[in-house]
């Protein structure tokens, strides 16, 4: 190819170079870069990611080297000793178990929950959204009913109901329970911006060449709206830590022997502790409010890139 | 018009014999029974037979549904196995206090939100817009239960302004100091939940401004030379407040949710915290009941937002 253009052409390779670099300084960057760009841009961005990615670093590895089980076990000689005494980092709660060791267990359980949560509750919503919002008709009709119908029920209160019924819950048992009430959101905006794809030109011309309709919605129309699909996937993961931690605190979430961010903080339901002892529940609050606003900072930076009259980062 | 309406209205109806029939047998599932824990732990094992078979616990479960279904029709959801009352009147008395809170947390969240979206739309792209959206962008991204334990930390026991629990203060003489103390005490929470719940209205509201601001009628305003406060006030307001006041029929699905988080965290007796007490001691009537209310005010509330956003905009009725 190149030396057919070489013979037909009086371009020098030298100025070809310099065209291709040209071409190159020229073209769109890639999302990758743009990304980049942006975090580059927005110093608190890059702090909050670094927060984030390091923390969950931090806490997976760290509680390998932690053993629940006697972590978890009872010791009066210490109870409710305040931080920094007997080598106890941030002090330990009226059943003398340290409060260090409980956050970076509580901490892996529940990230661990919401990442699970995350995967299970995005795929299917936005496996959702595109088939609906491809569709149109009485697929998408049905489709919209059964979504009419689960935004009907009173989520926490089904959950509740669903965690009592089943006996030996686990954490596993636990992030399918929330997965059947979490994809709403995701489906919905995912099955509005598809319906509005599905006008496109592409998608008829596909249509009209023959393509079956699974690659159309999943090798086209997907990667169309991916940047949409990065966006909400982590917005919902910051929204998806609140709800397993809401619901181990009022106590229908993770089980009492295996520590959660929340259940740290219902230890705030104690009038004495929520005064007195306030190393038992305060650490995990702030924890949590940080990192809810780090991974939702960092979604609005996503966002912002996906969108390019927002962007912040010079195109570089 | 009409039609749009009566269509919604009609695919209620198997919406709520699904959910119906869902709650029931989700209730029936639930192991444990409401007796054992309640009566003398000697008693007699055929006094407790005896007292499932008189409840009718032992019926095939249609029958039971049908029985219930019946019931409902009656205005009758049975009897709490906990507080030995019926359990239309227990819910009634705590229904109150939760629509006292909902609405008082309803009303402060537009106080807040109206201004806010108002004032970042107007200056957008300016400092205060900046600031409108961080505040937005916080309040959202908290989970809200943390909010309200820290709320009632730091307001409720170190600052000691607001009480922690309760409803009302027992001591309080009849009358008026009656509903001053059932003021005093939603205050706290409905103030935390209206500033932490403005998101949604501040952000429609302020993309709603921003598309009447560069609308045509607007730009025709300006050229008569309407004063810019009259503007605001007569022409863009208006026209954005509609559409925002469809947003009260779905942030009930939002309020009550919330309100289980809310009356654990405050103590407060509403429907939420019954239904947390009803899950500890296993009252099936009152939790069924619980759930069937909640979903059908989910529905009532979305039907309500569907019909305002019909009248408002044409382009979604059916003819």
């Amino acid at each position: 190819m190149e030396e057919n253009f070489n013979k037909h052409s009086n371009i020098s390779a030298a100025d070809l170079d310099r065209l291709n670099k040209e071409a190159n300084e020229e073209a769109t960057p890639s999302s990758a870069k743009i990304i980049w760009n942006e975090f580059r841009a927005d110093k608190p961005a890059l702090i909050a990611l670094i927060i984030v990615v390091g923390f969950i670093a931090f806490v997976m590895i760290a509680s390998l080297f932690i053993d629940t089980p006697k972590m978890m076990q009872t010791n009066l000689m210490n109870y409710n000793i305040s931080p920094g005494t007997n080598g106890y980092i941030l002090g330990a709660d009226a059943a003398g178990r340290s409060i260090a060791q409980q956050i970076i267990v509580g901490s892996r359980n529940s990230i661990g929950i919401a990442i699970g949560l995350t995967i299970i509750s995005s795929t299917f919503g936005i496996c959702w959204g595109l088939i609906s919002g491809y569709y149109s008709g009485y697929i998408d009709w049905g489709m919209q009913r059964v979504y009419d119908f689960m935004m009907m029920l009173p989520m926490t209160m089904m959950i509740i109901v669903l965690v009592t019924i089943i006996k030996n819950y686990n954490a596993i048992s636990l992030t399918l329970i929330f997965s059947i009430f979490y994809w709403e959101g995701t489906s919905r905006l995912i099955r509005s911006r598809t319906l509005s794809e599905s006008e496109k030109d592409y998608v008829a011309a596909s249509k009209t060449s023959g393509t079956s309709s699974l690659k159309i919605i999943f090798k086209e129309i997907m990667p169309n709206i991916s940047s949409l699909i990065i966006v909400d996937t982590t917005l919902s993961f910051a929204e998806n830590i609140g709800v397993e931690t809401g619901l181990s605190y009022l106590g229908f979430g993770l089980p009492i022997q295996t520590p959660s961010l929340g259940t740290l903080i219902a230890n705030a339901n104690d009038p004495n502790n929520i005064t007195e002892y306030w190393w038992t529940w305060l650490p995990a609050a702030a924890l949590i409010i940080t990192l809810c606003l780090s991974i939702s900072y960092i979604g609005q930076v996503l966002r912002r890139s996906a969108d390019a009259t927002q962007r912040q980062g010079a195109a570089d | 018009m009409w039609k749009t309406v009566l269509r919604r209205v009609l695919i209620m109806i198997p919406e709520v014999i699904i959910l119906s029939l869902l709650v029931f047998l989700l209730a029936k599932a639930m192991p444990g029974d409401p007796f054992t824990g309640s009566i003398n732990p000697k008693a007699d094992p055929a006094q407790l037979h005896h007292l499932m078979e008189m409840n009718g616990l032992y019926d095939p479960w249609y029958q039971q549904y049908w029985n219930w279904v019946v019931h409902l029709f009656q205005g009758n959801l049975g009897n709490s196995y906990q507080y030995q009352e019926p359990v239309t009147r227990l819910i009634g008395s705590r229904a109150i206090n939760t629509v006292w809170l909902a609405l008082l947390t309803t009303f402060l969240t537009y106080c807040f939100a109206l201004p806010m979206g108002m004032f970042a739309a107007k200056h957008e792209g300016k400092l205060p817009d900046t600031i409108i959206r961080f505040y937005t962008y916080i309040t959202y991204s908290i989970p809200f239960f943390v909010v309200l334990v820290i709320g009632i930390w730091i307001f409720g026991y170190v600052l000691g302004w607001f009480p922690t629990t309760g409803s009302v203060s027992a001591t309080a003489a009849s009358g008026l100091p009656t509903y001053g103390s059932h003021l005093y005490h939603i205050i706290l929470p409905s103030v935390l939940g209206a500033l932490f719940g403005t998101v949604n209205v501040v952000q429609y509201l302020r993309s709603e401004v921003i598309d009447a601001k560069r609308s045509d009628y607007v730009r025709t305003a300006r050229s008569k030379g309407v004063p810019e406060k009259e503007i605001y006030k007569h022409h863009i307001f208006r026209n954005s407040l509609l559409p925002i006041a469809a947003f009260a029929g779905y942030s009930i699905t939002g309020l009550l949710n919330g309100s289980i988080f809310t009356e654990t965290v405050f103590s407060y007796p509403g429907m939420g915290l019954l239904f947390i007490n009803s899950i500890n001691y296993r009252d099936y009537t009152v939790i069924t009941a619980l759930v069937l209310i909640y979903g059908i005010l989910n529905l009532l509330g979305t039907l309500l937002s569907d019909i305002i956003l019909s009248i408002v905009d044409p382009r979604i009725r059916i003819e």
